[in-house]
């Protein structure tokens, strides 16, 4: 995203990349804000609460059926098994044994239906709450959340995504909100770049450099103070105070056997990562898990997939519950839709929104169950059928937000949620 | 309604001969050694057994998940299934309704391939936790288990010298067992039957299955190559020939087609035939000479199973429409 506020010289943007690299694009030319966030101390009281948001996508399609609602013994249910839960009468795949021991923190939402079977448009609807649309783009769970929660002077990225690879930087995906609450993607687990002071640079020129900046600023804002001039001046400290705390993304500091516990590969490293990131106040963070989209041969790949999976978010589940963050944690395990009850001849499952599953927990929402439930070979939804719009506003109540309040953007009201739609209000505690 | 033997086969004259109907996909299938019946495990979990002179049809329960692995005593009496819940089960083959005779935990995780030894004492299970197994045929006694393998063990195969045993591995690794010491004693380097695709984060692949050629001079691994996008089965099929005495690759069969060889098994006449599923559901006859199929043919639907009669002659395919399919490589009839 182009930033409007920049001047855009030369030596501007050649200074800008010296002193932070790619950390400066963080600002955001948005102004104002969540209606009810604009008072101050409802913020103060909601920054007290601490609460987060830890959210798991399971990037491809996350087979239902060999996760959350399995079928077992039915033309659709696949080879394997459904096992009981901590949760009696509640039963989730074999493949999900450590899960199924902290059943009792978790809430399985089994009857959605989003009724898209595209991967990008449905990973925006649920990532966002709303249909994409040529005539509007939205910002996602992740930006809303940082807006809304994180308090203001973090260090710490109100909004940190987790992905199996690629080079990490800063996405697109806070819209209207701005640049300043996209996502800072973590590749690989990887510390964002050049968070890092040069080596051949020291503390004391750095803050010589910084006194240098912040000087002109001042002077600058003196005279042309405006909301965007704030946001960029912004953007320069919270990359000062990331430097700072750079060590909170080096998962090597947790101890060993916590990694042998969540597992020595890279969900593992990830998950301890989040558990990291969010005990040091992150307020938003996703992990990404990859790939779910298996047309071909869906259960050898769910079974090395979700085996993985299965390790690392239930050592993640006891120990935010062991911590008491959970009380204050919401977990969501997403996807962008489900997979096919009928079977390829690839052995494989294709794309099916139709009657597929989400699992929820933590702060603010029910545990300990299933609600909604589909048919018996899960072709259908059979009760209690929600959608992408009533998840997204579930999952802002459940933090303490009203999501039928409105950003105030550039003067104009913008719904925090799809206006047409609410929270599920059998969810929430 | 069967039609005459020939005795010769003659792959070029392949035809479907029969065709059986049933409920659901089939995922394995096996002649009995008498050649009386065919057996073949479907997706609701049964076994179902037709007798190929009547086609009379029975169906067999025992497993709680798929059944991929079928073996048979000597003597064709007991059948020993598989299933992907963990458990073998020993059958009586040939009474009208077959009941489980014993049922024991082999595997943790799935178990998905069995062979029986030549003199009928053993059988021998490899599963997903990367183990093999031996049982006695008899009481169901466990008499080795054969750690070695780093990934889940695709196929299991005895040696007709009595002696050895092979498994393959999800990564391409066939062990050659001892078995009087259970020690690993080398190993057959079929790494071209493994992908790990980095971007899709996924193992694939395999030695789908195993076979020695009636000589006791090759090794046959079969399975797929060229999995550009394992998520979407885009790969290529892949037999590997191996010489036996060396443990090297001799030979490599990469017929073009969008399919995964299922199955291998060498022809008493000395080819190689092989039944492929997928995009293009086929049987290839190749000669160890040749690294081009020097027959193919296509079959009505996806495959994900292959025998070959006792007569050399008929071939049973499992398919993905519910059929399970015998071919005769022989002219039709007039």
């Amino acid at each position: 995203m182009r930033c409007t506020y920049a001047c855009h010289s030369s030596e501007h943007l050649l200074a800008r990349r010296r002193f932070l690299g790619q950390l400066a694009v963080g600002s955001g030319v948005i102004v104002g804000g969540l209606g009810a966030l604009t008072r101050p101390a409802t913020a103060e009281q909601l920054a007290n609460k601490q609460k987060r948001i830890l959210c798991f996508n399971m990037h491809g399609g996350l087979s239902q059926l060999e996760s959350w609602d399995p079928k077992p013994g039915t033309d659709t249910g696949g080879p394997f098994r459904a096992i009981p839960t901590s949760v009696p009468g509640v039963h989730i795949s074999e493949l999900l044994p450590h899960v199924a021991q902290q059943m009792q923190h978790l809430m399985i939402v089994r009857g959605v239906n989003t009724k898209e079977d595209d991967h990008g448009k449905g990973a925006y609807m649920m990532t966002t709450g709303r249909r994409q649309t040529p005539a509007a783009d939205y910002p996602s769970l992740g930006a809303v959340t940082a807006k809304a929660l994180a308090p203001q002077d973090s260090a710490v990225p109100g909004h940190i995504r987790i992905t199996p690879g690629g080079g990490g930087g800063r996405s697109e995906d806070a819209a209207y909100l701005g640049p300043r609450f996209a996502s800072v993607v973590l590749g690989n687990g990887n510390p964002p770049a050049n968070s890092a002071r040069d080596a051949a640079l020291t503390p004391a020129a750095d803050e010589q450099r910084n006194l240098l900046r912040r000087h002109a600023d001042d002077r600058f804002l003196s005279r042309r103070r405006t909301a965007q001039t704030d946001a960029y001046t912004y953007s320069y400290e919270q990359a000062q105070r990331l430097m700072g705390e750079r060590d909170l993304f080096d998962v090597s500091k947790e101890p060993p056997q916590d990694l042998e516990r969540y597992g020595t590969y890279d969900l593992g490293r990830h998950c301890l990562l989040a558990r990291r990131l969010l005990s040091g106040g992150a307020t938003f963070v996703q992990v990404s898990h990859s790939n779910y989209d298996t047309h071909n041969e869906n259960f050898d790949f769910h079974l090395e997939q979700v085996g993985e999976f299965d390790r690392s978010f239930a050592a993640l589940v006891a120990d935010l519950a062991d911590r008491g963050m959970l009380d204050s944690t919401l977990i969501v395990v997403l996807s962008e839709f489900g997979r096919t009850p009928r079977i390829n001849h690839f052995y494989g499952r294709d794309h099916w929104s139709a009657a597929w599953s989400v699992l929820v927990a933590g702060c603010g929402v029910q545990h300990g169950g299933a609600f909604g439930k589909t048919n018996a070979n899960g072709t259908e939804v059979a009760e209690h059928q929600v959608d992408h719009a009533q998840l997204f506003h579930t999952y802002l109540t459940a933090v303490g937000l009203d999501p039928t309040d409105s950003f105030d953007i550039g003067g104009r009201p913008m719904p925090v949620a799809d206006p047409a739609s609410s929270a599920i209000k059998e969810l929430l505690a | 309604m069967s039609e005459p033997v020939p005795q010769k086969a003659d792959p070029a004259q392949t035809h479907v001969a029969i065709e059986w109907k049933y409920s659901c996909p089939f995922v394995s299938c096996r002649f009995d050694p008498t050649g009386r019946f065919v057996f073949a495990g479907a997706q609701d979990m049964t076994v179902q057994r037709w007798e190929i002179g009547s086609g009379t049809n029975v169906s067999l329960t025992g497993h709680s998940s798929w059944v991929r692995a079928l073996g048979f005593s000597p003597d064709g009496q007991s059948l020993y299934s598989g299933g992907y819940e963990g458990r073998l089960v020993w059958w009586p083959a040939t009474v009208d309704k077959p009941e489980p005779a014993r049922s024991i935990e082999a595997h943790t995780g799935w178990l998905r391939c069995l062979a029986v030894s030549p003199d009928g004492q053993l059988i021998a299970t490899g599963g997903n936790d990367n183990l093999v197994k031996l049982w006695k045929a008899a009481d169901g006694t466990l008499t080795q288990t054969l750690s070695g393998h780093a990934a889940n063990v695709f196929s299991v195969q005895f040696h007709p010298a009595g002696q050895w045993l092979l498994s393959g591995d999800l990564l391409g690794q066939v062990h050659q067992w001892e078995l009087s010491t259970a020690k690993l004693l080398r190993t057959f380097d079929a790494k071209e039957l493994h992908t790990y695709e980095k971007g899709q984060a996924v193992n694939y692949g395999g030695v789908r299955s195993m076979a020695l050629s009636p000589d006791g001079k090759s090794l046959a691994c079969s399975g797929l190559h060229k999995a550009t996008n394992p998520l979407g089965a885009v790969q290529d099929p892949l037999i590997m020939e191996f010489d036996w005495d060396s443990a090297k690759p001799r030979i490599s069969h990469a017929p073009d087609a969008k399919t995964i060889a299922w199955r291998a098994v060498y022809h008493p006449e000395g080819f190689l035939l092989v039944g492929c599923g997928g995009t293009d559901p086929l049987l290839l006859f190749f000669k160890s000479d040749q690294d081009k199929e020097f027959s193919r043919f296509k079959m009505p639907n996806t495959a994900r199973d292959m025998d070959l009669h006792r007569d050399g002659v008929q071939v049973v395919t499992a398919h993905f429409d519910n059929h399970v399919r015998i071919s005769r490589m022989a002219p039709k009839p007039a």
